[in-house]
């Protein structure tokens, strides 16, 4: 029997999506084989949870065993000629680029915040700035170690078709024990980085077809409150990778990146969220908004400027708990892939549609992709927009028709989802974006990697990904 | 305020639980019934196939609870309320002295309580959430001539659950003691129904009060007249024909 105290209610990173059940935290492959096989005995399904970063759904799942590899967190190998790095399954991110920085090796796709574990981040295949570029998580992963749902262990290269099943599984099909990554060569720890204020929709595209043959990451950010001539507004950034010979040997440090734990050296990062709170509604929110366009428009805009790499890549982690000014709803993210030429038609309209509503957006991102062949692939030759959304128990019943009806213009415009940000979607919208073809190659490795279905979450339950749930 | 999920309701083929199990029900919970007779659970279940969950289970069968326990929370996909409403109150004459029957209201109205209400406390603890009812009654709040143990065990269960609630509802738990007076149900048969309330409203008003921990009577009366009550002095009480 499993223990009873064990029991715990976890999160989604958003706060708004909860589920209780049995925390196991193994610290080996086989002590983790050791909680599939006590699983199995009782009859119980596994959910699998890293960092606990996915913003809905996807780590939690209600009366599982709760499978946390965060403690499977060591650096197996290293190589500092090559940059290949091995890895167990509750490493982050944080931990690829503190152990690669000194020798000039930085992780090819990093996430807006360093704390996702390598399994969390392979699970979701997730992707950075450079998206573009390079691509998502997995096509910078050269093997990967899966723990199956029967306990036995395989090791899979980039070759092996389970490979591009696995990453991007959302965790339904295995457990990744262990990862074997490519880190990407840098010769200073600072990026080269163009900011330029964009005045409409219009402008935010032309910046990025500007760069997009040469920049290395871009990003930008986006108003939702602005309306009429200036909607679309909001701030575009490009990092450039520096090359030799300028070679910035002291940045090569983590000491010289860590991001202050203050403000201008005065007000503690920690409590900063609590400032936020009171802002963090319609009237606080069209003002912060504003003022940052406006700030960014007056004090950014063309200017060229040298940048930390943690700080360009992790701006989320910038005010610790920033999360936590939208309790006690939460938040959920509603990000989608449009290809590139509905992305404009289809994001302005999104945007109308959240101010007819009164439902706009408090935080979003615009960043631009290309496809890959993974399972649950969310990359698109095209653009992702990802929203912010406060959820309060008053506009909960909206936000979801406001998703449904986002959705349908998503679908229409032949674009993709992202698991490790949903909360909104309806099953028939997640299948109508992987198409027939791709709802089959799930079924099929479904079958042939977990026939039992003992790998589940609140996210595949919801979606009809568990066999278990869908009638 | 959000209407329960997922209740398991011990107690639930006859009287209070059996009105509380079935308005639960209608509301849109998923419920667990929990009791002796199996036929009487059913009966209710058949108007919620989807929703109700039957557990044949005697509660002096304390060892079996922690894996019953965990088994009807993984069929009910989750757990937000406990009700704990299983007891006994045989007659008992004003000068009878018969433990096997004094030990049998021990075992269904204070062991049994115990044993699920343990399992629900670690659960709740885990989670930081959750509603734990009792059903006590309005004579545990004096020892009275006519039924000594009945009250003590009313009187144990009262003191055990603000137990509960003073380690669990700065986590968050809703711990909480109802004290119904006289209730039609199949307890009570053998005593007159004309002035007891009828079980469905004693129901209603328990889901109400459930929401907020603490010790709750039934109606303002309830609550004035057995405050007196609890303060005359043992001197005076003695004398009385309570």
């Amino acid at each position: 029997m499993i223990e009873s105290s064990r029991i715990v209610r976890l999160s989604g990173f958003g706060g708004s999506q909860s589920a209780d059940g049995y925390l196991y935290r193994p610290a080996s492959v086989e002590a983790t084989a050791d909680v599939l096989a006590l699983a199995r005995r009782e009859g119980r399904q596994v959910v699998m949870r890293g960092a606990g970063r996915s913003y809905g759904d996807a780590s939690v799942a209600g009366e599982a065993v709760v499978l946390d590899l965060s403690r499977m967190d060591a650096v197996r190998s290293f190589d500092a000629t090559t940059g290949v790095i091995e890895v167990g399954p509750g490493a982050t991110i944080e931990t690829l680029w503190r152990h690669g920085l000194d020798d000039g090796w930085w992780p090819a796709v990093v996430s807006g915040t360093m704390f996702p574990t390598v399994a969390g981040a392979l699970a979701m295949n997730i992707h950075g700035k450079n998206a573009f570029r390079v691509g998502t998580f997995g096509e910078s992963t050269l093997s990967i170690d899966v723990l199956k749902a029967d306990g036995s262990l395989v090791t899979l290269s980039r070759d092996d078709p389970g490979f591009t099943n696995i990453v991007s599984g959302a965790g339904l099909l295995g457990v990744v024990v262990g990862a074997k990554l490519q880190m990407k060569k840098i010769e200073s720890g600072e990026l080269d980085v163009h900011a330029v204020s964009c005045g409409d929709w219009d402008a935010q595209f032309a910046a990025f077809a500007r760069y997009e043959a040469t920049a290395d990451y871009m990003v930008t950010w986006i108003d939702a409150f602005a309306s009429g001539s200036s909607a679309g507004r909001g701030m575009f950034h490009a990092g450039f990778y520096r090359h030799p010979p300028v070679v910035d040997q002291a940045t090569l440090r983590p000491s010289a990146q860590d991001l202050p734990d203050t403000i201008m050296g005065l007000v503690p990062k920690s409590v900063v969220w609590r400032f936020l709170k009171p802002l963090n509604n319609r009237v606080g929110m069209r003002f912060v908004n504003w003022a940052k366009q406006t700030a960014g428009a007056v004090l950014e805009d063309g200017k060229l400027v040298g940048q930390s790499l943690v700080a360009f890549s992790f701006l989320l982690d910038y005010v610790p708990g920033w999360q936590r000014a939208y309790a006690p709803g939460g938040l959920v993210q509603y990000q989608s892939f449009v290809p590139r030429e509905a992305a404009p038609r289809v994001f302005a309209r999104q945007f109308e549609m959240q101010r007819e509503r009164g439902l706009e957006n408090f935080l979003s991102v615009m960043k631009l992709h290309r496809p890959d062949p993974f399972m649950f692939s969310h990359g698109v030759d095209g653009f992702s927009l990802a929203q912010d959304f406060k959820v309060t128990d008053a506009n909960r019943e909206g936000l979801r028709l406001l998703a449904e009806a986002m959705s349908d213009l998503v679908l229409e415009a032949g674009g993709r989802f992202y698991l490790a940000k949903d909360s909104l979607l309806r099953p028939s919208d997640f299948a109508a974006s992987l198409g027939q073809a791709g709802v089959d190659r799930y079924w099929a490795a479904k079958s042939a990697w977990d026939p039992d279905a003992l790998f589940t979450s609140s996210l595949a339950r919801r979606l009809h990904l568990d066999p278990r749930c869908v009638s | 305020m959000m209407a329960y999920k997922h209740a398991i309701v011990v107690g639930a083929s006859s009287g209070i639980g059996a009105e509380l199990a079935k308005q639960l029900l209608e509301s849109g919970c998923r419920v667990a019934l929990v009791a002796r007779r199996r036929d009487k659970l059913e009966a209710i279940a058949a108007t919620f196939p989807d929703a109700a969950v039957v557990a044949e289970h005697d509660v002096h069968d304390t060892a079996a609870v922690p894996a019953l326990f965990q088994d009807l929370c993984k069929q009910l996909g989750g757990l937000d309320l406990v009700v704990y409403a299983s007891g006994v109150m045989p007659p008992v004459g004003m000068h009878e002295y018969d433990t096997a029957k004094d030990l049998e209201m021990v075992a269904v109205n204070l062991n049994g309580a115990i044993a699920w209400l343990n399992e629900a406390a670690v659960r709740f603890e885990g989670v930081k959430a959750g509603t734990i009812v009792g059903i006590g009654s309005v004579a545990g709040d004096r020892g009275r001539s006519g039924q000594p143990v009945y009250n003590t065990t009313k009187a144990a269960l009262a003191t055990y659950l603000e137990a509960l609630r003073n380690r669990l509802a700065k986590l968050g738990v809703t711990v909480v003691t109802i004290k119904p007076g006289p209730t039609q149900s199949e307890m009570t048969a053998h005593m007159p129904q004309a002035k007891m309330m009828p079980a469905d409203e004693a129901a209603r008003r328990i889901l109400a009060k459930s929401r907020r921990t603490g010790e709750h009577y039934l109606s303002p009366a309830h609550a004035v007249i057995f405050f007196v009550i609890r303060h005359v002095p043992s001197w005076l009480f003695r004398r009385t024909k309570i």
